[in-house]
């Protein structure tokens, strides 16, 4: 089972360019997140709809229970992370965080009160939580350096592709059946299930395994310690990442932006997240090659350049089509250019034994300051308006990147270990 | 049997499972649409005025399955029971006046929209505006010649800003003001401090005379009763923990629903406030009530109040504003209530 393309030919340095150079466990990796993507997300689509037309709830009420157990995730993941790198079975620690969300699923088929769904969802935010730094660190131990990037792309990619599949299901699903909200739910319990038995059976317990041997690196793993984090390369990326992240505000707040000043934007403005992840999904493998070649740093960055300029098109005065249009393209550029690329960057500088750790560092800190990011934002927003507050954070993003890029700098090249 | 075989024969199974149920819950679904109402039901005539009767007529959410679910139906207060006249119209939420109704909607498909609109006296469409997520709420002004109309947020994904509220007041034309007023450029105050944090939110508007309304205020999972001025564009909280207010016709009293200490959240109570003196009166209501509470008259508040026996079906109830009595079931599968009086 440890097929690998990466194992074909002898040398990983230099090989053709263009060939499949992409290990199948990324792709089996990516499969299971498009199918746990689609269960999820179908069911996030919906559940507006079905707390106020079968439940008869106010979502606002849950909005309020809901932010309590952000920091909850945030703990959850850096545990994730740490029992991966501690056990050094990061796939069971991934099979139990999709396991519990499978588990949560089948709680909405037997749900009918408030705080059922409001449990429900927290287990899913924690099996989420548990996932997400296992499972990065098993794609990068299933690929070889200079691929990390490009590896991250696909998985991204396919991720994002069950992200943009699972609302539409869910609503064509309602198009049939307007009262099918059931159906929905089994649909997703039913991703769930074939998404766990794909990475339980598919994937190997050992992905270690299929980093050539050829690279040099001593068979034997250096033990887990939490002063991994305090690594100073991992430590840079930690710190560029945060400071990046104090100026990335949620979407919401951007699409609400160009909601309030075009009609076209008022109308598909429960949409405007498909376009984004449709760029984002197009853009992941182009731009995760571009971060393996011109250096990952620079695409991150970069990235962060194309969010100014979507903060610079939501703040225009023009209440046209394009600038929306052109927003979205810059948000999806921003994601292709960010999410698997910081991955990849903290997969590369974290230290031996202490990938998953490293990642979920970063995913942390990234999640933490986008937290307070938005907190902030909106402050603004209500205080000084929309248009101020976007060429605020513009201005304030523009003036970090420089820093971030002179931080990254001297550890830019990759494949440096 | 290698381990490709098995998750192929497990894709299988469960896709079999996943289309065996959703084609049994399609089969279901067709024969009750094929069916007829479960209660009695009649098609308006074209042309005719809802309401053009001589007593107070009821305007709602049809929610009785079978033919005619989810369109907008009507009937004489005094006979609520009866054959129900049912519009050519889908509504989740509407509000009625004599000469005008407004429907906020759910147009599904593919991409599913929001939308609000406007009828005159005969269901001819007037205008429209997009919402920005699910139909919450809607009211017009006792004069008509104001509507507001509330929506949940709900374009992204679950975990990004967290649910809020979009609530717009616009003015029938010939009416102020001339363009549609957003309540979140509003300055609002709680106690003399101004509120300016990223979560506040407004929704539930009722109207008084002239340019003052109530409203629902909330910041940092607190919830306020508040009033509201047009020409000031200013938002002040009167009461705390008071949501969804609905203003009695003589404009003396407010009911409202309310969190009771102890009460598990998503719990609610409904409560009515005399203005004048500030006393509060719960009513004698054990179940929760998730809904903009609408006066029946001077002395009675009607509420939806979902079945537990039918997903999206609903009964609406009435209960004496005094306290004095319990509710009692006035419309069942009826959902929005709008009470019309001649």
């Amino acid at each position: 089972m440890y097929i690998s393309f990466a194992d074909r030919g002898g040398s990983p340095r230099r090989r053709g360019a263009g060939a499949t150079r992409v290990s199948s466990v990324v792709v089996t990796l990516g499969v299971v997140s498009l199918l746990t993507d689609i269960s999820s997300e179908s069911v996030a689509a919906i559940l507006p709809l079905y707390l106020t037309t079968v439940i008869g709830l106010s979502p606002i009420a849950y909005g309020v229970i809901d932010g309590l157990y952000q920091g909850v995730s945030a703990i959850v993941r850096i545990f994730g992370g740490w029992a991966a790198d501690r056990t050094e079975r990061p796939k069971w620690v991934a099979v139990f965080g999709y396991g519990i969300s499978a588990l949560a699923r089948i709680g909405f088929l037997l749900a009918t009160g408030f705080s059922a769904i409001v449990a429900i969802v927290t287990v899913d935010r924690l099996g989420k939580g548990l996932r997400t730094a296992p499972r990065d660190a098993m794609i990068t131990a299933a690929s070889v350096p200079e691929n990390l990037g490009r590896s991250f792309g696909v998985h991204r990619m396919l991720d994002t592709v069950g992200a943009a599949v699972g609302p539409l299901l869910a609503f064509l699903i309602l198009l049939v059946l307007p009262t099918g909200f059931t159906t929905v739910f089994v649909l997703s319990l039913g991703c769930a299930l074939l998404g766990l038995v794909v990475l339980g059976l598919l994937v190997p317990g050992r992905t270690g395994a299929a980093v050539p041997p050829a690279v040099g690196t001593t068979p034997v793993r250096p033990a887990f310690s939490w002063r991994a984090l305090a690594d100073p390369g991992l430590r840079r990326v930690l710190v560029v990442a945060g400071l990046c992240g104090l100026f990335t505000v949620g979407d919401g707040f951007v699409y609400l932006a160009l909601q309030a000043r075009t009609d076209f934007a008022a109308t598909w403005f429960p949409l405007l997240y498909v376009g984004t992840n449709v760029v984002f999904l197009a853009l992941a493998i182009p731009l995760g090659r571009l971060a393996d070649r011109w250096g990952r740093a620079r695409v991150f960055v970069a990235g962060h350049a194309a969010l100014v300029a979507a903060y610079l098109c939501a703040a225009v005065p023009i209440g046209t089509l394009l600038p929306t249009l052109v927003c979205l393209v810059l948000l999806g550029v921003f994601y292709a250019a960010t999410d698997g690329v910081l991955a990849a960057l903290a997969a590369q500088f974290a230290p031996a034994g202490s990938t998953a750790t490293g990642l979920a560092g970063a995913q942390t800190v990234v999640a933490l300051a986008r937290f307070l990011a938005s907190t902030v934002f909106g402050v603004l927003w209500y205080s000084v308006g929309s248009t101020v507050a976007l060429l605020g954070f513009a201005a304030a993003l523009l003036l970090m990147l420089p820093v971030a890029a002179f931080l990254l700098r001297t550890r830019s090249s990759p494949g440096h270990r | 049997m290698n381990r490709r075989a098995i998750v192929a024969v497990c894709a299988a199974a469960i896709l079999v499972a996943v289309a065996a149920y959703a084609a049994t819950e399609y089969l279901g679904y067709r024969a009750r649409q094929a069916a007829p109402s479960e209660v009695d039901t009649i098609a308006a005539e074209p042309g005719a005025e809802v309401g053009a009767g001589d007593g107070a007529t009821i305007v709602f959410r049809n929610t009785a399955q079978g033919a005619g679910y989810g369109q907008v139906a009507s009937v004489p207060l005094g006979d609520p029971a009866g054959v129900r006249t049912l519009a050519p119209v889908a509504c989740d939420r509407i509000d009625s006046t004599g000469s005008a109704r407004l429907c906020l909607s759910i147009d599904r498909g593919v991409v599913t929209t929001f939308t609000a609109t406007l009828y005159d006296g005969q269901w001819r469409p007037q205008q429209s505006w997009p919402l920005p997520g699910v139909p919450s709420r809607t009211r017009f002004s006792g004069d008509g010649a104001l509507v507001a109309f509330s929506a949940f947020i709900t374009g992204e994904s679950y975990a990004t800003v967290g649910f809020s509220i979009a609530t717009t007041i616009v003015a029938l034309p010939g009416a102020a003001p001339a363009e549609a007023v957003n309540l979140e450029d509003f300055a609002f105050s709680v106690g003399g401090q101004p509120v300016t944090s990223a979560d506040r939110n407004f929704w539930g508007v009722t109207f008084a005379a002239g340019d003052t309304f109530y409203a629902t205020g909330a910041s940092a999972g607190r919830t306020w009763l508040v009033r509201g001025d047009l020409k000031t564009r200013t938002l002040v909280a009167i009461r705390e923990n008071a949501e969804c207010p609905s203003l009695s016709p003589d404009g003396t009293t407010v009911a409202y629903k309310t969190r009771i200490e102890g009460t598990p959240p998503g719990q609610w109570s409904i409560a009515v406030l005399e203005l004048a003196t500030g006393r509060q009166t719960v009513l004698p209501e054990q179940r929760s009530v998730d809904d903009q509470l609408e006066w029946l008259d001077d002395s009675t508040v009607l509420y939806g109040l979902p079945r537990t026996d039918a997903a999206g079906d609903s009964d609406v109830w009435s209960v004496a504003a005094n306290g004095t009595q319990a509710p009692v079931l006035l419309i069942e599968h009826a959902w929005s209530p709008a009470v019309l009086w001649p």
